[in-house]
């Protein structure tokens, strides 16, 4: 087990945004989170993800409890993610994106970079090189140079993904990362997501509206309404689960069948 | 997109190879050029001192003060993108404490090494190094709970903070209150700063704000600006290296303060007023918010500008804020922008390069 949620709540005002929502990701999985809009999902990451705090209940990753955690202590534990709406630090270049997240690979102190020393020199040559290799593995190594901002949309959420990488995780959260691809860069995009678990052993949690991608790629479905869980099962059950359709659909009247 | 959609299936590409790589760092060779600087440095001095008369050269050690305000403002205000107004509360602090120090150590270091250079030298580099800590540590201070507010806040926290600075100077008997500090002889503070000292520590600080800069620490620190919330999810400690700037920034402050401090016979809190901070800001407005070199060069145009127009006396504020209206509509992002002074030579000399070859050479 490497994420659980465990009767998790979360209530903005009078929004019950997350309703004892109970989700198990096995290592190794594909796992998708879907539901209608507004349903609650990326709210879900925000909670695993500690910017926001779960008002009830536990998020337990890896075995530890990591709710109450700050945002950064839950990356470093080796929980990566990307944003719904891109958030790259745009006037920095594709490199650089991506070595910020590197800091767990850059051990040396605050005297070795004011004094250039030679262990901070290595540690910046060890930065360079690994963001390289993500770059080239996402396909992005002719755009290492140029302004992230500056990037197709697509290429954007591919260095999300390259920059999230980088910190090593063991779990990896993409929130709608086809939104706006077309048919052919969504197929690319689920390539990329066997790739990352199958060569790089990284666990996939990933929200999406794309349907066709979540069921060739996602494994596992998990699906909220409401801010409560509805179904959560393979593709194949989900598909036909009265209680999905109704969700998505809508629902015959009782009286009318 | 050409290189995109890579049938992933396949393991990783091998490593490419690596764009210049950072060179190990040769001790012996840095102590070499530190000492011929050093030497340089000297020389340099006295040449100036032999070309220039004393106003001039008075302009000189302003703008180098100006210098080490700016590039250490920017590193918080540039940099890392937290709006600080209130770099004129640390650079008292600096001011005082180098103040106080440098009069109360003399005697002490005249005992130990004589009443010469040495005993100067030592005096001074101790209580400029004081004035940075004390400085440093109220940065600290500071910013451990005001860096946790974002934007106008913390430029309203650090602009109170400045006031507050100010008036407990206004108020410091053993400082001598408003009439201001004078130290204990009646010639007023020992005179250590000279146009040597005043270059010496511009490079100090340039070099450890440029280190920081180009660091992982500066990538952080940048990555701060450009987007809070995704640096945090990357695992960046945002408040802890927040803070660091902030401290670092402060530091800077106070040694410029220490210099300024010693170049006068005495200092009074007014001289560490709203306005000053402003002054800074426009330095780094000016020369380019988030560019050592920019902020450099805001420095030395401030001091510069305003002893020119020194003759248009009360005139002279109007046509200074002409100025920077002209210059924020002509080049709103300061004159140097976000661009380091290496890359523009290197831009330069490749252009230079290109006409001369007049193959119109594909530089990006």
């Amino acid at each position: 087990m490497l994420l659980e949620l465990d009767q998790v709540h979360k209530i903005f005002g009078g929004l019950h945004a997350v309703k004892a929502v109970q989700l198990r990701v096995e290592a190794g999985e594909i796992f998708g989170l879907i539901g209608p809009n507004g349903a609650g999902k990326t709210t879900i990451f925000n909670v695993v993800t500690g910017v926001y705090r779960p008002d009830q209940g536990r998020v337990l990753f890896d075995g530890k409890d990591i709710s109450g955690w700050s945002p950064a202590q839950i990356a470093s534990a080796g929980i990566g993610r990307t944003f719904q709406n891109i958030r790259l630090f745009r006037s920095m270049t594709a490199e650089q994106n991506v070595m910020v997240a590197g800091r767990r690979l850059h051990s040396a102190g605050l005297l070795a970079t004011i004094l250039r020393t030679a262990s901070q020199a290595e540690c910046e040559r060890a930065l360079r090189r690994r963001a390289h290799e993500l770059l080239e593995a996402l396909g992005l190594r002719s755009h290492a140079n140029d302004m992230a901002g500056s990037l197709p949309y697509g290429s954007q959420r591919r260095l999300e993904i390259a920059r999230a990488l980088m910190l090593s995780p063991k779990l990896l959260l993409l929130d709608e990362p086809a939104a706006g691809m077309n048919s052919q860069e969504a197929r690319e995009l689920e390539a990329q997501i066997r790739w990352l678990r199958d060569e790089l052993k990284v666990t996939v949690v990933l929200v999406e509206h794309n349907m066709s991608v979540v069921m060739s790629v996602c494994e596992r479905i998990h699906v909220v309404d409401h801010g409560e869980t509805i179904a959560d099962g393979p593709p194949s059950a989900i598909k036909t689960h009265p209680k999905v359709l109704a969700a998505y659909l809508g629902q015959e009247e009782p009286d009318e069948s | 997109m050409s290189d995109a959609g890579p049938g992933l299936a396949a393991p990783p590409p091998p490593i490419p190879a690596l764009p210049d790589p950072p060179a190990r760092p040769r001790w012996g060779l840095r102590a070499l050029v530190a000492l011929g600087m050093i030497g340089g440095l000297a020389l340099l001095r006295l040449g100036l001192e032999a070309v220039l008369i004393e106003y001039a050269q008075r302009i000189m050690m302003l703008a180098g003060i100006n210098v080490i305000l700016a590039v250490s403002l920017n590193l918080i205000n540039g940099t890392t993108g937290q709006f600080s107004i209130g770099h004129a509360g640390f650079m008292a602090i600096g001011a005082y404490a180098a103040a106080f120090l440098g009069t109360h150590l003399a005697p002490a270091a005249a005992a130990l090494f004589g009443s010469g250079m040495l005993a100067d030298a030592v005096t001074f580099n101790l209580a400029l190094v004081f004035g940075a800590l004390l400085a440093g540590l109220s940065g600290l201070c500071v910013g451990l709970p005001s860096l946790r507010l974002r934007g106008d806040y913390l430029a309203i926290v650090t602009l109170g903070f400045g006031e507050i600075i100010r008036i407990s100077f206004n108020n410091a008997q053993f400082l001598g209150a408003a009439t201001g500090y004078f130290g204990d002889s009646p010639a007023g503070l020992p005179a250590y700063t000279n146009l040597f000292w005043v270059l010496l520590w511009v490079v100090i600080v340039i070099i450890v704000t440029w280190n920081i800069t180009f660091s992982q620490t500066g990538r952080s620190l940048a990555a701060i600006r450009e987007d809070e919330i995704a640096a945090e999810a990357m695992a960046t400690p945002t408040t802890r290296l927040k803070v660091l700037a902030f401290s670092f920034s402060a530091a800077g402050a106070g040694i410029a303060g220490g210099l300024f401090a010693h170049m006068q016979a005495g200092i009074r809190p007014e001289d560490f007023k709203f306005d000053k901070s402003i002054d800074m800001i426009v330095m780094i407005i000016v020369g380019g918010l988030g560019s050592v070199s920019g902020a450099a060069f805001g420095g030395v145009f401030v001091a510069v500008s305003l002893e020119l127009m020194r003759d248009l006396h009360e005139y002279r504020l109007v046509l200074y804020a002409l100025l920077l209206i002209v210059i924020m509509l002509v080049r709103p992002e300061g004159i140097l922008g976000t661009r380091e002074l290496p890359s523009i030579v290197r831009g330069l000399w490749q252009r230079a390069g290109a006409r001369g070859a007049s193959s119109g050479g594909a530089e990006r």
